[in-house]
């Protein structure tokens, strides 16, 4: 029995255009997992994190954040999106773009002050990017973007974090460098949910793991599910070759 | 014209005043178009005013600028919100349904235009004048809503700056923060929608995209700051109406608003040159020299392989063994010898500690790949 839950999504559907991109989504994600969700592409991952979001309207179902829809929990869900997701010419500058996490509790009209400006320096600081916090973003390597964008949703300071692809594009010691903050999050009894795309690190880095493709594979302890069958299922006969490539 | 008419003369004042406005209030919405990768909305917003412009007159049979202005916008507004809609139920994509709208709306309000000109009625002449603009027509009434609008959209901007800026840089995002992107979008496509039908009667439906984009494209070269760049685009677009007014005053039959408008790609023009940030000048400038540096560098390691097998670095060698290596100059000879990494005595060369400990830490950023 899971006492806690995080995010309850019931008979969730999404579509494009004709084509299901999720199909009877029904899943539980208990609080204080880290968990990876994994399947091919076009398996529906970004766009689950996106209809939990309420960015994507569903076609039907229904999502809960500790048992309210999203809209009366904006303030407990941070997002990080893709990175490819904004054009990082824009002119701005990487702390400005990591006090854009304080917007939400700041809310309608009012400006950041001093105290939104010191929660986003420590963000920066926590993955190592103080010394970059006057550069222009577009100046700054594909994992040090990566990074900004986790600073700017640790100022959130959330109960649940939703990460499209943190580790896209990044080095080794980027990566590393995120899973251990992601690591603290959950110590300190944070729900993380991660789209992962490289299935050899989900024992190291992940302690949950949801197998998508279109429908809802499994989801549980990587421990109990984490197995051949379910790889099967999710990413067809041929997964091992992908696998093992 | 003699200079001294334009501070004196009235018309032309009011004119002046009337395209530094509408210059200052494009610059600075067009920052947000050009922004949002919106460029070519502001084309298509002027083109769809066109029937708006022949409609208002059907009914009103009058030539009251406020409510052609009144035509203009709704019609621009209609325009644009069906572009929107377009690209969001089909699966057109924008600079489709743009093109679609563009042309669509632009040859209606063509075909109403000459539809109007072969009524028997005297007030129609000068309609299509708002294809190019007429400067000249500009009253003082005119310039007053200029500056009302001018004003509310500053306000506006202001108010809601946070939430624009955020919305510009990541719109998924500004949604998951709880913000409603729909009003925010509505908010700032409104006031763009505004600002090109306000430079209708002055620049025409022909041109009037120029204007939005100029400023802000050469706004955009010469800072890293959104707050800058809408400031330095409102100051470009001020700066094309007052210029472009005057050269086409001190030149008698020139058309104001094609003048403003060479005048603003004048800025452009400059300012993809000669901005030191991002300008092609300074670019080139600063590609050559961190490959003279690199030339430079590549020397040095060379030299330092051979002294290295010496146990006394300031040894003196031939500058002939350097021969073999591709890289050599005399001129980077001379260029080390001016930092201090050598010196040269006849046909020999000696590195100093200087010049070891350069190349060291040097070798040791490269790497052993040489070896």
């Amino acid at each position: 029995m899971i006492d806690n839950i995080a995010i309850k999504i019931d008979d969730l559907t999404v579509a494009y255009d004709y084509k299901p991109v999720l199909w009877d989504i029904d899943l539980v994600i208990p609080e204080g997992v880290l968990m990876a969700i994994v399947g091919p592409n076009g398996a529906g991952k970004s766009t689950l994190i996106k209809s939990i979001l309420g960015i994507i309207k569903p076609i039907a179902g229904s999502v809960q954040i500790f048992g309210k829809p999203y809209q009366k929990q904006v303030s407990k869900v941070a997002y990080v999106p893709q990175k490819g997701s904004v054009d990082w010419d824009f002119p701005t500058t990487a702390l400005d773009v990591v006090i854009m996490g304080t917007y939400g509790s700041l809310g309608w009209i009012k400006r950041p002050g001093q105290k939104e400006k010191k929660a986003a320096l420590e963000a920066l600081e926590k993955v190592g990017m103080l010394e970059f916090k006057t550069r222009q973003i577009s100046k700054l390597s594909g994992g040090q973007q990566q990074r900004v964008f986790l600073a700017r949703a640790l100022v959130q300071d959330a109960s649940i974090y939703l990460m499209d692809e943190p580790f896209q594009g990044v080095d080794a010691t980027t990566e590393k460098a995120i899973i251990n903050i992601l690591k603290e999050l959950r110590q300190a009894g944070k729900t993380l949910i991660v789209v992962h795309h490289d299935l050899q690190t989900v024992p190291e880095y992940f302690d949950w793991v949801t197998f998508l493709n279109v429908k809802g594979i499994a989801s549980g302890p990587v421990k109990d599910i984490l197995n051949d069958d379910n790889l099967t299922k999710t990413y067809g006969i041929n997964y091992k070759v992908a696998v093992n490539k | 014209m003699e200079l001294i008419d334009f501070f004196t003369d009235y018309t032309l004042r009011t004119i002046t005043l009337g395209t530094a406005i509408l210059g200052a209030i494009c610059g600075m919405l067009g920052s947000f178009a050009v922004l949002r990768k919106q460029s070519l909305l502001g084309d298509a917003i002027s083109h769809a005013a066109l029937p708006g412009i022949a409609i208002s007159f059907l009914i009103t049979g009058v030539k009251d600028a406020n409510y052609i202005l009144l035509g203009a916008l709704i019609s621009g507004l209609v325009g644009t919100f069906w572009i929107k809609g377009i690209v969001k139920r089909t699966r057109l994509k924008s600079d489709t349904a743009l093109g679609l709208i563009l042309s669509l709306f632009f040859g209606f309000g063509m075909l109403l235009l000459t539809f109007i000109q072969k009524m028997p009625n005297a007030n129609q002449a000068g309609l299509d004048k708002y294809l190019f603009g007429q400067a000249a027509t500009l009253m003082e009434e005119d310039v007053w809503v200029m500056a009302i609008v001018t004003g509310v959209s500053l306000i506006v901007l202001l108010l809601f700056w946070k939430e624009l800026k955020l919305l510009l840089f990541d719109a998924d995002y500004t949604k998951t923060l709880g913000f409603n992107t729909r009003f925010l979008d509505i908010l700032i496509t409104t006031f763009i929608v505004l600002a090109i039908v306000l430079g209708l009667q002055t620049v025409g439906v022909v041109l009037m995209s120029a204007m939005l984009l100029a400023p802000a494209a050469a706004a955009r070269q010469w800072t890293n700051s959104l707050g800058v760049m809408v400031v330095l685009a409102a100051i470009f677009g001020a700066f094309s109406g007052v210029l472009g007014t005057a050269i086409s005053a001190s030149q008698n039959n020139l058309s104001t608003g094609p003048v403003i408008v060479l005048v603003a790609a004048s800025f452009v023009i400059v300012s993809f040159i000669f901005s030191p940030g991002r300008g092609l000048l300074f670019r080139e400038i600063r590609f050559r020299r961190s490959r003279r540096e690199l030339h430079l560098k590549k020397t040095l390691t060379f030299m330092y392989h051979i002294v290295k097998t010496h146990k006394n670095i300031s040894h003196p060698h031939a500058i002939g063994i350097l021969n073999n290596f591709q890289g050599f100059t005399k001129k980077t000879l001379t260029k080390l010898e001016k930092q201090q990494f050598i010196k040269i005595e006849e046909d020999q060369w000696a590195m100093t500690a200087k010049g070891y400990e350069e190349a060291a830490s040097m070798y040791n950023q490269i790497g052993n790949d040489n070896d």
